[in-house]
């Protein structure tokens, strides 16, 4: 095995950490209803919420997002204001006429919105309710995307928490890798798994509800996204077995990611070797090209979508940037301890936002690339700041080894482009 | 409780920021939970702007339920003054905030913040966008217009362009120009353009033009009755409408309405030779009541298209608008559900749909071709290029558009006739896009057949099946369901190539 870059002692996972709070800039959970209807693709994402979550859902993408969709938002209206049992006969008129116009559906997600929580309106007994109407065709679960509860990726450990406690049983030694990922990387992340000798693979989420995983006390759950704290203490309640790592950004990462699947398989070194050294030397290759970039140049992070510390940790020490500000809606150190043990010491982690005093020190700070929001980045850009919009972060397949180049050279463009340009 | 799928109207307060966003010197702070900042995006990332919108949020979460969400509102009010210093501040809440109720208008009037503090009541369960940026400025007048002189020279305000607005920016600049070349003087353009203390002075001028009745017109009707200035009732879109507007503002301002047409070349290019083809296509119009309106008098009167259907999505102008469609000889679909729009458009299948983006969706998903004449907006909406919808460049910029999506004229027959060349057939779409044309869907070609009064499915024989498929793709949806309609009345149960053509004879007009 290639041994790993020197850690520092803890890195910064004991570092203080400056928390704010004041006007946050981020998205609600919602948002995550965007990914997560295309990679289910069974389910539909039915909010109960306001014009306001429909009007979100259109735009958060930066444009209208035009698909077939599998989501749309049951909208509250006056009258459904004044009185609960209204609401809930409501929403029964409503999701019969979806799943009549949809009969391909097999799972429908109810999801909470501010308005929805504020009201108290039950969704869980809703939920119930229609599973035993529909069953056994359709599964009716809920979860709460609402802003007063979740930030952004918090939508997806929602949903995908809401559903452990209807996977089935299964007392089968396996590893569940949690977390939507494109279904090319989870292709990918799944056979150099089992190419390890890992015999059962399974996702969470599947493509299809029929295609569920079971859990079980022989299951042992890595976790590719670091926003699932509630899906991972879920499966933990059903008796898995939780591995610890870094994410799977850049080579090292995915590394040291695949390095603690196979410790907890027994997979010898000679066999991970095996697997990993052509991928790896593909990645470092790849990742060496954008870094000619980034190398030197320092990185600011607004609070976004949870994957900034992992991201900030790639960039330091795979690209050679210096992070200056990492700022992440909230800390979840049982998440990305092993992520911030890798950050240098000296790096000033954020958790929460005030967004104005935060630009006040990002503008102060004058970093090379600011990594931040849709509703941020063009006015730092006509600041003469360059971004990296964190949504494409999101969207696009950045882990593991094959998307090591591709995630370094999302950093590198806008820093490209301003070279580039003459103007 | 309704389900919606795509909306064509945020809610009211994204309309408040629409007022907002387009205006200096003035701050909204709004009442709202974590999560509503995305409307900075629509400003930001659509319409490309430089700056953040004027807006502060509160972002409560969870705790802060639990404790007071009031003393967090006044504490961002005061932080949000304190940063900005704007000339003055309007306050409200998003949908969530409306619910708990802590009145942010009394929080901050009670400040006693040293600059005017207005506080806007927007329904989020019973009204919309077009309403919130139409109530916000109606408002911001009522607060701020001071008594003034009239000016010396003959002059008039602009209203209603706002941020985020549909080709506003280019509109204005159009009838700016329009109105020097009546030398009439421009004394305020608002709400976009302007700040409070230009709003002040908005009595200073002799008369307003109202652009934009959807987020002007409460405004327009307030400063009539309390200043006695009079509004312009013409929307300038279109060769007709814009002669109207300008014989309007004649007669308003008391000049000649002599003017200059030498930039208008739609008139031309509808006329020549090369325009025939455009002919009696079928369009289907729908949009905000004001944009569609002037789009069914241009392409009725100036395109010669034929109008099979109207309608809008804000019921404001429900009224004016099935008045409009009885005109036309048609019943006006007023509604805000996209499955509805959809549905009447599947139905009467138009040759060619002027709508939203919302429609632009539709006609890809139908293989129908779609201009896009009204907001809801796009990034698409904001070309970089001059590009108004407005006066006689608008004229120009809509002839463009709207002949753009369609297969040009010759091409058309050379494709009629040489369906089957390899290169050059329908499939492979007008030659001027450079990606493909959109294809008949799965969900076209597998159309289901129609029923018969037995009930019985009408059944397509082989050779007329083929036979159809030799009609080009953008034609092919209308024919199949002529035929069809034309074999119910009948009381066919099945379809030959006779059918087909004599349905061709009996739609021919």
């Amino acid at each position: 095995m290639n041994h790993a870059l020197p850690v520092q002692a803890h890195g910064c996972r004991n570092a203080p950490v400056l928390k704010e709070r004041g006007q946050r800039e981020v998205f609600c959970g919602l948002t995550g209803i965007i990914w997560l209807h295309r990679k289910m693709q069974d389910a539909f994402f039915l909010v109960v919420g306001s014009r306001t979550c429909a009007h979100l859902l259109q735009s958060a993408a930066g444009v209208m997002i035009f698909a077939e969709p599998r989501f749309g938002t049951a909208i509250l209206e006056e009258t459904d204001l004044a009185g609960m049992a209204d609401a809930h006969d409501e929403l029964d008129r409503e999701v019969a006429r979806l799943l009549a116009r949809r009969p391909d559906i097999r799972q429908l997600f109810l999801v909470g919105s501010c308005p929805s929580e504020v009201i108290k309106l039950d969704l869980s007994r809703a939920a119930e309710r229609l599973t035993q109407t529909y069953a056994p065709n359709v599964r009716v679960l809920n979860f709460s995307g609402s802003g007063i509860e979740t930030t952004f990726t918090q939508g997806e450990d929602a949903c995908l928490a809401s559903m452990v406690p209807v996977l089935p049983e299964t007392q089968d030694e396996q590893l569940l890798v949690v977390g939507a990922l494109p279904d090319i990387v989870e292709d990918q992340l799944t056979k150099l798994l089992s190419d390890l000798g890992i015999s059962v693979v399974r996702s969470l989420p599947s493509r299809r509800s029929s295609e569920d995983p079971g859990v079980g006390p022989e299951t042992t759950v890595l976790v590719a996204q670091p926003f699932l704290g509630d899906t991972v203490a879920a499966l933990a309640g059903r008796g898995a077995k939780v591995i610890q790592a870094p994410f799977p950004f850049g080579e090292e990462g995915t590394t040291l990611w695949l390095r603690a699947a196979a410790g907890a398989f027994g997979v010898s070194e000679t066999t991970f070797n095996a697997v990993t050294e052509a991928p790896r030397a593909r990645a470092r290759k790849a990742v060496k090209a954008a870094a000619q970039t980034l190398s030197g140049k320092s990185v600011f992070f607004f609070p976004d979508s949870q994957l900034e510390i992992p991201l900030a940790r790639f960039l330091s020490r795979e690209c050679g940037m210096q992070a200056l500000e990492v700022g992440q809606p909230y800390i979840h150190k049982g998440l990305v301890g092993p992520d911030m043990e890798l950050l240098p010491p000296e790096t000033q982690l954020s958790e929460g936002q005030d967004v104005d005093l935060q630009l006040d020190r990002c503008r102060a700070s004058r970093p090379d690339l600011t990594v931040c929001g849709l509703g941020l980045a063009n006015p730092l850009e006509a600041e003469g700041l360059r971004t990296k919009w964190a949504i494409e972060l999101v969207f696009s397949p950045v882990h593991g080894y094959e998307q090591a180049g591709d995630l370094a050279a999302l950093f590198a463009r806008p820093i490209r482009r301003r070279e580039a340009l003459a103007l | 409780m309704k389900l919606t799928v795509w909306t064509y109207e945020g809610p009211p307060h994204v309309g408040a920021m629409r007022v907002a966003t387009g205006m200096t010197g003035l701050h909204y702070v709004l009442h709202a939970p974590q999560g509503d900042t995305y409307a900075d995006l629509l400003f930001t990332m659509i319409e490309r702007r430089n700056h953040r919108p004027p807006v502060t949020y509160t972002t409560f979460q969870a705790r802060d339920l639990g404790s007071d969400t009031a003393d967090l509102f006044k504490q961002t009010c005061r932080d949000a003054y304190e940063r900005f210093r704007p000339q003055a501040l309007i306050v409200g809440a998003s949908c969530t905030a409306e619910l708990i109720q802590d009145d942010p208008g009394g929080l901050a009037e009670a400040m006693g913040l040293p600059v005017p503090v207005i506080a806007l009541e927007l329904p989020s369960y019973q009204r919309k966008e077009n309403f919130g940026a139409s109530e916000t400025f109606f408002q911001l007048c009522r607060h701020l217009v001071r008594p003034v002189e009239r000016t010396p020279e003959v002059s008039c305000n602009i209203l209603g362009p706002t941020g985020l607005g549909f080709r506003h920016r280019d509109d204005v600049e159009e009838v700016e120009r329009l109105l020097g070349e009546l030398g009439i003087a421009i004394n305020v353009v608002a709400p976009m353009g302007s700040s409070p203390i230009d709003l002040q002075r908005l009595g200073a001028a002799h008369f307003n033009v109202l652009l934009y009745p959807e987020t002007g017109e409460a405004a327009a009707r307030w400063l009539e009755r309390e200043l006695g200035q009079p509004f312009t009732k013409t929307v300038p879109i279109g060769v007709g409408a814009t002669r109207d507007f300008l014989t309007e503002v004649a007669d308003l301002a008391g000049v000649s309405a002599q003017t200059d047409e030498s930039r208008l070349r739609l008139p031309w290019y509808s006329t020549s030779v090369d325009s025939t083809y455009l002919t009696g296509k079928r369009v289907f119009i729908f949009g905000d009541g004001t944009h569609a309106a002037a789009a069914a008098r241009m392409a009725r009167d100036e395109m010669g298209f034929e109008v099979v259907g109207l309608g809008c999505y804000n019921r404001e102008f429900a009224r004016p608008i099935r008045a409009l469609a009885k005109d036309y000889g048609l019943e006006a679909l007023i509604t805000d559900d996209y499955l509805e729009v959809e549905e009447a458009i599947e139905r009467l299948q138009p040759e060619m749909i002027l709508g939203t983006q919302m429609e632009r969706h539709i006609g890809k998903r139908l293989g129908i071709p779609c201009a896009v004449i009204s907001a809801p907006v796009h990034v698409q909406d904001f070309p970089a290029r001059t590009s108004p919808q407005m006066g006689w460049e608008g004229a120009n910029v809509i002839f463009d558009t709207w002949v753009h999506p369609l297969v040009m004229g010759l091409e058309e027959h050379l494709l009629h006739m040489f369906r089957e060349d390899f290169e050059f057939h329908d499939e492979a779409g007008a030659s001027h896009h450079g990606h493909r044309a959109a294809q008949p869907t799965a969900h076209e070609e597998a159309a289901p057949d129609g029923v018969s009064d037995a009930g019985a499915p009408i059944l397509w024989l082989i050779d007329a099946e083929r036979e159809l498929r030799k009609i080009p793709f953008f034609v092919r949806g209308k024919a199949r369901r002529n035929t069809e309609t034309f074999a119910l009345e009948k009381g066919l149960s099945q379809i030959s190539i006779d059918t087909l053509y004599e349905a061709k004879a009996h739609y021919a007009r």
